[in-house]
């Protein structure tokens, strides 16, 4: 009976990773396939369509795109989010707490939302579509994030250690540069990776604030509505091992910690 | 007279509706070891964040070498800060922490380094300079912490409860090199704490603080021996308290009506004062053969051993709630439920009105 149990619950697990993580099999298999068409059988493995991936300009130049935006925005995610965090923590401000709440808000409105709002503004101040537009949409988006992160990371044990630092004759710049932002080093890593995986995937706000010069995701979709071929999916598999990349970044700084 | 190197002036400071120093008024000499010793809440570190520029008083002014740096940054001003958790810069070695004060200032990094190595043997951890803080032991971080505030030649170093994250016995071993360390120094050391032994050990100028105010202040032997305040009695060591009116002047010597008998000192204070009896310990004597004082007899209600004395907790079985605290030879025999004839001398007996 008891063995009966153990292979039963042995088939759940498998059914329930096997929901979560065959689609992203079959994409990464068929992305491998020889022939023209992303169906059984399969007739690899061929790096050809990772070839023609490369060497297709649109797509390359998109990826080129992505990875700038994401960097950059995450950078000014991060930064702002560091910024903001470190004033909630070490500052007494009227109403901090509703503050704090308007500031994490965009976490809970969808990204649909937030893409429409942005486009209705940049048309009625004059910002073209593009993709700096859609870099102001990916901070609006991370900022929180990294706001929550760092926020969540800023202990009153820092205080002294900045206090320290301004006693020892360290003007407020340098006590940021040099202390506080060494210190909450692993927060605002992990912060910036987690920016970059989200901006790096994301598609409803790219896709409502860039027309000419666009993301990978964007361009991704634009190939989709041609019909499915391995192209597709090796693109795809592309977009996937980056975020797989990124998000072990974000693990590795934020879950392993120095002793103190 | 040579001018005081740090004047605080009449300060005041109130944190929201709290008053947490009321008009305190305090001159340091050049080259002295102050304590401010008094129980938490007494205000002595709020004094001391005043001191260091970390809050500005609400009211009142402070000096430094004979400037007004009441708002002065703590940046700015010539003080450092030796902070109760040492505040030490984790991601940095223990050289990088101690040559940081210099390299605020400019320093270059060979003459920093030779500085930062210097300030380290003075300490006694010239070995540390290339480890991480977390490497080291709760004294050893607590030395970094000593000469990274010490290397930049402050005028006055401040000290936050330092060694009050110590276990004893290191307690007692960092109390003696911190007053070497500050004799060989020569800067004004300024050191908060609530421990009363530490403060007697270390001070040139002991300061108690109750409650916001300064109770007491002076050298601590004449603390100790002729507190100024019933206070500054209880908390500079310990003392039996009888609380007694004058009810005689005359002759330069009052004559006190206590619970236990009226007792005659030397004195000035008109008829009908409120006055405070304290004693110490060391100067109760048990037994018929006394001092000329007689106290009234007393129930012994616990002997504690403590190696070279024993400590005596009685009660006065003419006042029950009158507690007298004792310190007796070793070898005396005195056990808990004994009724004993207690007195003292004359001049050992300090009169307070307050």
């Amino acid at each position: 009976m008891r063995r009966i149990v153990r292979i039963a619950s042995w088939l759940y697990a498998i059914a329930v990773y096997g929901f979560i993580f065959l689609p992203v099999v079959v994409l990464v298999l068929f992305s491998l396939q020889a022939t023209s068409f992303p169906i059984p059988p399969f007739t690899g493995p061929s790096l050809r369509w990772y070839d023609a991936v490369l060497s297709d300009v649109r797509l390359t130049s998109a990826l080129v795109n992505s990875l700038l935006v994401a960097s950059i925005s995450s950078l000014a995610a991060v930064t702002l989010g560091f910024l903001s965090a470190w004033g909630f923590a070490r500052f007494v401000l009227p109403g901090s707490g509703l503050l704090r709440g308007l500031i994490t808000l965009p976490l809970t409105v969808s990204y649909l939302i937030i893409g429409m709002g942005l486009l209705v503004l940049f048309n009625w101040a004059g910002v073209p579509k593009s993709l700096l537009a859609a870099g102001i949409g990916h901070v609006v988006i991370n900022l929180p994030l990294c706001f929550a992160i760092i926020y969540s990371q800023m202990g009153d044990h820092q205080i002294n250690i900045e206090r320290a630092a301004r006693d020892l004759g360290a003007p407020e710049w340098k006590v940021l540069l040099l202390i506080t932002v060494p210190v909450m080093a692993p927060a605002i890593f992990a912060g910036f990776f987690l920016s970059m995986t989200f901006s790096w995937d994301e598609f409803v706000i790219s896709f409502l604030l860039t027309r000419f010069d666009t993301t990978l995701p964007v361009e991704i979709w634009n190939l989709l509505r041609s019909g499915l071929n391995p192209k597709t999916n090796a693109v795809g598999s592309l977009v996937f091992a980056v975020s797989i990349v990124l998000v072990v970044f974000f693990e590795l700084t934020l879950l392993r910690r120095k002793p103190a | 007279m040579s001018a005081p190197l740090v004047d605080i002036s009449s300060v005041s400071h109130r944190f929201g509706q709290h008053t947490v120093l009321k008009d305190v008024s305090l001159r340091i000499e050049p080259g002295s070891y102050t304590i401010l010793l008094g129980p938490s809440g007494s205000g002595k570190t709020t004094l001391l964040s005043i001191l260091g520029g970390f809050v500005t008083p609400s009211e009142g002014k402070v000096f430094i070498r004979g400037e007004d740096c009441t708002s002065v940054p703590p940046a700015k001003r010539p003080t450092t800060t030796v902070f109760q958790d040492y505040a030490l810069f984790p991601h940095m070695s223990v050289g990088g922490n101690v040559g940081f004060g210099l390299r605020m200032q400019g320093v270059d990094g060979t003459t920093r380094a030779a500085k930062a190595r210097e300030a380290l043997a003075l300490v006694g951890l010239a070995a540390a300079f290339d480890k991480k803080p977390h490497q080291l032991s709760g004294g050893q971080r607590q030395r970094v912490a000593l000469a990274r505030a010490l290397v930049i030649e402050p005028a006055v170093l401040l000290l936050d409860e330092p060694l009050g994250a110590l276990d004893l016995k290191l307690r007692r071993q960092m109390q003696d090199e911190l007053k070497a360390i500050q004799k060989r120094v020569g800067t004004a050391f300024i050191h908060v704490t609530h421990d009363q032994e530490e403060a007697m050990a270390l001070a040139d100028h002991c300061v108690v603080m109750n409650d916001g105010r300064i109770e007491d202040e002076g050298p601590p032997e004449r603390v100790y021996a002729r507190p100024a305040t019933c206070f500054s009695a209880t908390f500079m060591g310990e003392s039996t308290i009888l609380a007694g009116t004058v009810t005689q002047a005359k002759e330069r010597t009052n004559t006190v009506a206590t619970p236990v008998g009226p007792v005659s000192l030397p004195g000035a204070l008109p008829v009908g004062s409120a006055v405070v009896l304290a004693i110490r310990p060391e100067h109760l004597v048990f037994g018929e053969t006394g001092g000329s004082v007689k106290l009234g007899t007393v129930e012994v209600s616990d002997v504690v051993f403590q190696g070279s004395f024993k400590r005596v907790l009685a009660v006065s079985v003419e006042d029950p709630s009158l507690h007298f605290i004792a310190r007796l030879p070793a070898t005396a025999t005195v056990r808990p439920g004994d009724m004993v004839a207690v007195s003292c001398d004359t001049d050992q007996i300090i009169l307070l009105t307050h």
